[in-house]
């Protein structure tokens, strides 16, 4: 079994997902991790997927759902790079008025303590007058959520946003 | 006392519902202190409910005091527990001995009032809130045939609650 990263892009329609993930299998590809989402206007796939043939035959396989769709798709060989174990173990949420520098501010200020994103989610909403940004970053603080506290709460005054930073804990009952 | 096994996903016998206790005698006890024994020996350590280990009747116990220290009830043996109010809901992370290596976000209630009966088959009542509250809602659900894979919701949802609230006004 060899790993790639596969990546579809294409306007939102129904069935994007549906086509891509029929002509993997039929191709004898499994699904790894995935995440799926429209961003903007466009649906987006990215998913680590094994495959036992070669890469060739999967692109063939996904090629009649690429032009029917109008996606654009890209195939990276991976290795098998270990998964990492670290679980996300702060949360912090950001929002306020849409302005430049939002996020390079916070993870800028988040990179500086050895922070990890795990997981970064953000939209634009709000009115065109009125513009919001919403962000939610999950990762891994190795010194602990006091100093992810320390690292961006500043910011709350320096960009004029709403920080949160809350604990992410995984009760194993 | 004993370490019993714990069944895993997946495992039909996680799904099947459990039958109310009725007989409170020394098989349940000794039944009640080998599972007690199985809760502590786990990875989270702090709750259990009987179908976990291939034991399908309304017995739950949960002791947070590894997690919380003294800031809970301690040990809580629950046997045919009932939920008589709940409110708030919050959304958490879970995982589960019956569910190795993965974790998921489950929305449970913030505040329960629960009856159960103790071993001695006395009527018990108790009021929880967070982890605690959350560890016997878990452990309850194992009763019924369910696992937190049966709640799971999206790491979005706390944020698309509120957004879509302000699109309703």
């Amino acid at each position: 079994m060899s790993q790639a990263l596969l990546t579809v892009i294409g306007e939102d329609r129904p069935g994007i997902v549906a086509a891509v993930t029929q002509a993997l299998f039929t191709a004898d590809c499994s699904i790894g991790d995935a995440s799926m989402m429209r961003l903007g206007g466009y649906f987006t796939i990215m998913q680590v997927i094994d495959y036992s043939r070669d890469l060739g035959s999967v692109e063939m396989a996904l090629d009649p759902a690429i032009k029917r769709l109008n996606l654009r798709v890209h195939l990276d060989p991976i290795s098998s790079v270990a998964v990492a174990a670290d679980l996300p173990n702060t949360r912090v949420t950001v929002y306020g008025a849409d302005h430049p520098g939002i996020v390079a501010g916070v993870t800028g200020a988040l990179a500086a303590i050895g922070f990890n994103v795990i997981d970064l989610e953000s939209e634009s909403s709000g009115s065109a007058e009125r513009p919001l940004y919403v962000m939610v970053i999950q990762g891994y603080a190795p010194d602990g959520i006091e100093s992810v506290r320390q690292a961006v709460l500043p910011l709350r005054e320096k960009e004029g946003v709403e920080v949160g930073v809350h604990p992410l804990e995984a009760a194993v009952f | 006392m004993a370490v019993l096994s714990i069944l895993t996903y997946p495992d039909a016998r996680l799904q099947r519902k459990a039958e109310p206790v009725q007989a409170f005698d020394d098989a349940l006890q000794k039944f009640v202190s080998d599972l007690t024994e199985t809760m502590y020996a786990g990875p989270g350590g702090v709750g259990i409910a009987a179908p976990q280990v291939d034991h399908p009747q309304r017995i739950v116990i949960v002791d947070m005091r590894p997690k919380l220290g003294e800031d809970c009830h301690g040990l809580m043996v629950l046997i045919n527990p009932e939920l008589l109010a709940w409110e708030g809901m919050v959304v958490g992370r879970e995982g589960c001995m019956s569910v190795p290596d993965f974790t998921g976000n489950v929305i449970r209630a913030e505040r329960i009032q629960v009856q159960a009966q103790d071993v001695f088959g006395r009527e018990r009542s108790y009021e929880c809130e967070g982890f605690e509250a959350r560890a016997v809602q878990h452990e309850m659900d194992h009763l019924d045939g369910f696992l937190f894979l049966d709640r799971l919701v999206s790491r979005k949802t706390d944020l698309f609650r509120r957004k879509n609230y302000q699109k309703s006004r």
